[in-house]
């Protein structure tokens, strides 16, 4: 078992290393033409960042506020499958179990999956939560703010802050042929479909590239198994 | 108006989808099949994303100081550089390339 500094002491780091990327979609949105109050509510009430980011973006291109809310609930739907491992370690219920729920993201559940016994495990769910929210609202208005000072932020390079901050979620997902052949699918269907399909609706068919991509794999190579599998250990439920 | 039903839907449909995980029995989506695919839906939405916002102005697809700023990042990320240094490298390379066109 580990000791209690320790986990805040990773807690504190990832919150504050992530923390700080709000900036970096304050920045966007506000080059988006979001306002400040509709950015800083995105940060509030979101609060998961690949979802906002793609929000703002669908808007920006002119999308439909539910093709662009779609995608975004898409990309958030990872989330779910965090939950369900953490659900029984952390082992809350009622008004906990709801508050606890707005900070099921992947750097919370990174740290609180990495640690021992229901202690440590609450202890670095609680402090990664805590520190990330706070800072990530606060970077994201004060990125905000100091795009709005700045006018056009085209003409600083701003509008390329989204795509390299996507970048840099996307790149360490890509561990296997299955997840860059998806990639470069969703990046064809994506681009070939923009001049065709009303904005918003080609990010969408490109997430068709996961299923598609999975089916063939699966097809062409039945007898292979999830790599990560036997994990499953505890038989009952918590609850 | 738009905006705020977009925020709002996004919203609530993100926090349902974060409270499903905590109060589903396990079992029900620990399937395998649907647990890659839940990890390779991100792969595609983040990847056609990327491409768009680096490649299309409005309907069309063009190569402009953008597709530098994504080259930059792409370094940064193969330097291990961390997330706000690549996304500095990507601002700058960007704004660079504009100023001297």
């Amino acid at each position: 078992m580990r000791d209690d500094r320790a986990v805040v002491r990773d807690a504190l780091g990832v919150g504050i290393a992530v923390g700080l990327s709000g900036f970096a979609f304050g920045v966007t949105a506000a080059g988006a033409g979001i306002s400040l109050a509709q950015t800083c509510a995105l940060s509030l009430f979101v609060f998961t960042g690949a979802s906002q980011f793609a929000l703002v973006s669908a808007l920006a291109a002119g999308g439909s506020p539910l093709t662009a809310a779609a995608g975004a609930f898409f990309l958030g739907f990872r989330n779910a499958f965090y939950g369900l491992r953490l659900s029984r370690l952390l082992g809350l219920r009622g008004g906990a179990r709801l508050a606890a729920a707005h900070w099921v993201i992947d750097e919370t559940s990174a740290v609180a999956l990495a640690q021992r016994g229901q202690h440590a495990v609450r202890l670095g769910f609680t402090v990664t939560g805590a520190t990330l929210f706070a800072l990530w609202n606060l970077t994201t208005l004060l990125g905000a703010l100091g795009a709005e000072a700045l006018g056009d932020t085209d003409a600083w390079g701003l509008d390329a802050a989204g795509p390299a901050a996507f970048l840099a979620l996307l790149a360490p997902m890509l561990r296997t042929g299955v997840e860059r052949v998806t990639a470069g699918l969703a990046v064809v269907l994506g681009l070939g479909l923009l001049p065709v399909l009303p904005a918003g609706v080609p990010v969408l068919v490109a997430a068709l590239a996961a299923p598609l991509v999975l089916l063939v794999h699966n097809g062409v190579l039945p007898g292979r198994r999830a790599e990560r599998g036997g994990e499953r250990k505890g038989k009952e439920e918590s609850r | 108006m738009n905006v705020w039903i977009a925020i709002g839907a996004t919203a609530l449909g993100c926090y349902l989808v974060k409270l499903l995980g905590l109060s589903v029995p396990a079992g029900v989506l620990e399937r395998p099949l649907v647990q890659r695919l839940a990890a390779l839906l991100p792969v595609a939405l983040l990847a056609a994303l990327i491409a768009q916002q680096t490649f299309a102005d409005q309907v069309s697809l063009v190569l402009d100081a953008r597709a530098a700023g994504l080259g930059a990042a792409a370094v940064a990320l193969v330097l291990r550089a961390p997330f706000l240094v690549v996304v500095a490298a990507a601002v700058l390379v960007t704004a660079g390339v504009r100023a001297l066109a």
